[in-house]
């Protein structure tokens, strides 16, 4: 946007001295081209690969890639802001000669005013374009895309895990697996993985950090997010939409492991859980809340505490 | 009815103010915060009573902690209209009800009038000043308390629960006292003055405003008896409908105060387009007053849509509706988009009013005209269109409409275009000028500092693969602080400073403020500035324990949001003692401003303008030694003076 502040000839005046005015919109803009430069330079190559998300997964990779374009049209807006302040706090002081500008530039410039509105909005459709291209092409750039997501991944092998939020913690069930659940996350690695993220009672928002993977777990609703894991090791998992008083606490680490240790982890699993599993709803990608969740007690526990709708969590009705 | 048929050209009689044939009440019948106390208690007691013999038998609307939701609601709402009672908001509309004359009290000049239900502008713009004021040091030392919690990544000084309640606390007070921080106080104070009225259009309707923002921050401070709500400001549903007690102050201290909002909006509206005396055409209007007109439209736009998803809250926490209950026909995302309906519009409404002082103040301290003027008021109506269009942005990652994230990414980012204005209007003014660094002038060049950190980062915010990064983080939090905290409030300083000698009389010490300036600047920027790394590191807004290597930036952001809160004593300090115990005479027009409302008398009388100015010029032909003056009033002397350019800086013919 600064560019354009000096884009019109600076107008002509003098001094009271007599000395000519010094040309301060090329000194200006000379200081800021160069000084944009070298710190567009040092941060994509010292700060760039090290930002976050780290590239851990696809999505990751992508958020990371978009941040740093995001920064280097951002650092030369800022800087050129401050040279301007800078340059113009120090010259046009009170105190320093310098004229008053009481002609027509004063009051407004058409060229610059046309050169700032065009500049401005030719930056801003550009990031348009930009962000809709990182979003549409990596199936949703890792954020929750709703129940029936219009972009989705290329691969035809997507390994769909459900994640379910409640007050205050996250578990996970694994469909593929005979739909066993589980409060650890383990994901194999360079696969493509839907996050299925739901909730039992108020609205949490699951946030896998190195994952970049942030949807919000809805009640009744089923919020799909893709990633593609393209690194081994652990990754930290945390609740990020205030969903009362633990919210705080649901803090916890998964792990992407090799394909083969995934293999062998989940179906040993799924043999330990056999038993509870057939205590737990069958699997649906939404549950009814459970009685004493959002509802607020509306149902009071002495009432009838497992409605006969199936109920997450609801022992099977003794009969 | 408060409308007055009367054309501005055509002015009220001379001051004092006509004589009105109504009665006038024996000063023991007088009605002020006392007897507003009274009620508030008896009305609280009575509906608290009510409540429980309404509802008392049903287990259904016990909160989750036993306590009746219908008496709290009830308590709450009779409360507050036993406080508009008692301090006397009501007279006029019950007293015509019953076709009598609304009894009415003499003008009343001494210091008691603050606490009273006063009709007069200036009263009322002070009253303001003294309840944002109040409302802001209440809110910051709850921020003290969460930054205290945030010392240690894991030992809890305060522990989850009563963190979570000052927390909430903490948001939605700051958020209600910024609503009306800078269109409260000056522009109901300044605002006539500037366009050369003698009052606003609907003064009892300005005055109730003020009487309900009292009352919001009453029903909001109940909250924490009432134990608090785990919502934070947003009070998104399920978790709204699922909490105890302290909610219900939340939903009502919301309404009450958005009604209030709602007032104050249409009154400024009224009184802008209709109150401007001849000859203040709309390409004369002061820039600030653009800013008001504005807000003011947001006001009454976005807020009845705050009001009335709070009746929903209500009614679903009472009447067992079930607006937000999912299992039962309602929806979680109702409130998600009604609120975010009326919040992103707020923001801007806690945006404009500090472009507005930021561009009035600065020709006055660069003694140049504003730069692009009509560039400014097209950047801020812009700015006010536009934002009824990106709500969505706040939605991102929630899988609401998940498709339509593009077309919000658009609209959000098309909002820059119009706030870049405002950057191209202020950066034009300090071309070439005549830069003079006194304390209001060091505010606004603070805000123009601040802001741009806030506005360039909310472009990052409105691209939704970094939002997936940083979404409901510390990023979004230092986001707003930067604009809100950085931007307003700075204004609003610079404001403060700007004006006071116009409205007391008396002159802050200019070295404290300095110093004032100087202190909040460096400490505003040392608080904020590490969040955004916190967020990008991945800690989450809202929560009490983060990871240990998150621990030195915390630590920092801590101890300067200390120096930030002990820098608003060196404010109250110069506050108390160089305009209260020991005042300075200011003089006439001590910046030297062109403005109309620096031509009036101080103190102000209770009439404004003798004779209704007749307008002949915009205030900002600063340097231009054969500019019309602004108005047929004679400026007073030093502005005049100001106003002719020192001989040796000849001016090029
Ligand atoms: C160029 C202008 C701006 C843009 C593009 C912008 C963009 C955004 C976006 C996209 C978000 C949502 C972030 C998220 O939750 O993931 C956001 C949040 C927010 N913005 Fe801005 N913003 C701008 C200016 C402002 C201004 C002027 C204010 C206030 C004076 C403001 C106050 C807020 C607040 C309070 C939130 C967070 C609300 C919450 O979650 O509690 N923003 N902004
Ligand atoms: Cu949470
Ligand atoms: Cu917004």
């Amino acid at each position: 946007m600064a560019e354009t502040n000096g884009s019109s000839s600076p107008p002509t005046g003098t001094t009271g001295s007599g000395t000519p005015e010094p040309p301060h919109a090329k000194r200006m803009i000379t200081f800021w081209l160069i000084i944009s430069l070298v710190v567009d330079v040092l941060y994509y190559t010292l700060a760039g690969p090290h930002m976050p998300p780290g590239d851990m997964t696809s999505a990751a990779s992508g958020a990371q890639f978009d941040l740093n374009i995001l920064m280097i049209c951002a650092l030369p807006v800022i800087l050129g802001v401050w040279t301007y302040l800078g340059y113009a706090l120090y010259n046009f002081r009170e105190g320093r000669p310098g004229t008053l500008l009481t002609g027509p530039m004063a009051h407004g410039n058409f060229r610059l005013q046309v050169g700032w509105m065009v500049g401005t909005t030719v930056l801003v459709l550009g990031l348009f374009v930009f962000g809709t291209a990182e979003l549409i092409i990596p199936a949703g750039a890792g954020g929750g895309e709703g129940p029936d997501p219009i972009w989705t991944p290329t691969s035809h092998t997507v390994l769909p895990i459900q994640v379910i939020g409640q007050q205050w913690k996250w578990t996970y069930r694994y469909p593929t697996y005979g739909g066993f659940e589980t409060t650890s996350l383990v994901i194999p690695d360079n696969t493509t993985i839907a996050f299925h993220v739901t909730s039992l009672d108020v609205i949490h928002d699951f946030w896998a950090y190195q994952l970049g993977i942030k949807a919000d777990a809805n009640p009744q609703q089923d919020n799909v997010a893709f990633t593609t894991t393209h690194q081994l090791g652990q990754f930290t998992v945390r609740c990020d939409e205030l969903c009362g008083l633990w919210h705080g606490a649901m803090y916890g680490f998964g792990h992407v492991v090799t394909k083969a240790a995934f293999a062998a982890w989940a179906t040993r699993t799924e043999a330990q859980l056999a038993a509870n599993t057939k205590l737990l709803p069958p699997f649906q990608w939404t549950y009814v809340p459970d009685a004493n969740g959002a509802d607020g007690g509306y149902y009071p526990d002495n009432v009838d505490p497992y409605s006969k709708v199936e109920i997450y969590g609801a022992q099977k009705a003794k009969v | 009815m408060a409308i007055d048929t009367t054309a501005p050209e055509a002015p009220l009689g001379a001051a004092p103010p006509p004589a009105a044939p109504a009665p006038h009440r024996p000063v023991w019948l007088q009605q002020n915060v006392l007897t507003a106390i009274v009620l508030a208690v008896a009305g609280f007691a009575l509906g608290h009573w009510a409540g429980n013999r309404i509802a008392g038998g049903y287990p259904n609307v016990a909160g989750a902690s036993g306590e009746n939701e219908v008496a709290i609601c009830l308590s709450l709402g009779l409360g507050v209209l036993g406080w508009l009672l008692g301090i006397g908001a009501l007279n006029y509309p019950i007293a015509k009800m019953f076709g009598r004359e609304a009894i009415q009290e003499p003008y009343n000049p001494s210091w008691t009038r603050f606490f009273k239900f006063s009709t007069d502008h200036k009263v009322v713009g002070v009253q303001y000043f003294f309840g944002v004021i109040t409302f802001f040091f209440t809110a910051g030392l709850l921020a003290m308390a969460i930054r205290t919690e945030l010392l240690y990544p894991t030992n809890h000084l305060i522990g989850p629960g009563t963190y979570i309640e000052i927390v909430g606390e903490h948001g939605t007070m700051m958020m209600m006292m910024a609503s009306s921080a800078v269109v409260g106080p000056l522009g109901n104070y300044l605002v006539p003055l500037m366009i050369g009225a003698r009052r606003t259009a609907f003064p009892r309707i300005e005055a109730t405003s003020f009487w309900l923002f009292t009352a919001g921050y009453l029903v909001i401070l109940t909250a924490l008896p009432f134990g608090g709500f785990p919502t934070g400001w947003t009070g998104y549903a399920p978790l709204q409908t699922q909490a105890s007690g302290g909610m219900d102050s939340y939903l009502v201290g919301f309404a009450v105060i958005g009604l209030g909002m709602i007032l104050a909006g249409f009154n400024l509206i009224a009184t802008i387009i209709h109150y401007r005396a001849p000859g203040m055409t709309w390409a004369r209007v002061p820039v600030f007053v653009w800013s008001i007109l504005a807000t003011s439209a947001l006001l009454a736009l976005a807020t009845p849509t705050l009001v009335t998803a709070g009746l929903f809250g209500i009614l679903d926490r009472t009447a067992q509706t079930a607006f937000y209950v999912n299992e039962r026909g309602g929806s979680s995302f109702l409130w998600e988009n009604l609120f975010w309906f009326f919040g992103h519009p707020e923001v801007y409404i806690m945006a404009l009013p500090g472009f507005g002082i930021v561009a009035e103040i600065l020709p006055v301290f660069t003694r140049k005209p504003v730069f692009a003027y009509r560039v400014a008021t097209a950047g801020m109506f812009g700015v006010a269109l536009l934002s009824f269009f990106v709500w969505q942005h706040h939605l991102f990652q929630s899988g609401i409409n998940p498709d339509m994230r593009p077309l919000y990414m658009l609209t959000t980012e098309l909002i820059s275009i119009p706030t870049g204005f405002i950057y191209l209007v202020t950066l034009g003014t300090l071309w070439r000028a005549r830069i003079r660094f006194e304390v209001p002038m060091l505010f606004a060049l603070g805000m123009l500092f601040n802001f741009l950190i806030g506005g360039v980062t909310g472009v990052f915010l409105s691209d939704v693969p970094v939002d997936v990064t940083v979404h409901g983080s510390f990023f979004v939090m230092a986001h707003f602080h930067y604009t809100i905290m950085g931007g307003l409030i700075f204004a609003l300083f610079a404001g403060i400073y700007y004006w006071t000698p116009k409205v007391t009389g008396r002159q802050f010490d200019q070295r404290l403020g300095k110093i004032h300036f100087w202190c909040m600047f460096v400490f505003f920027n040392c608080t904020f500035f590490p969040l955004f790394i916190l967020g990008l590191l991945g800690m989450p807004r809202r929560v009490f324990t983060y990871a240990a290597n998150l621990q030195f930036l915390n630590d920092f952001s801590s101890v300067s949001a200390y120096l930030l809160g002990t820098s608003f004593l060196i404010f109250v300090a110069n506050f108390i003692w160089t305009i209260v115990i020991e005042p300075r005479p200011a003089p006439a027009n001590p910046w030297g401003s062109l403005g109309l409302e620096w031509q009036t008398p101080t103190p102000v009388p209770y009439y404004n303008f003798e004779r209704i100015p007749v307008v002949m010029n915009d205030p900002y032909h600063y340097a231009e030694a054969d500019a019309d003056p602004v108005a047929d009033i004679s400026l007073p002397p030093p502005a005049v003076a100001m106003n002719r350019p020192p001989a040796a800086q000849a001016i090029e013919p």
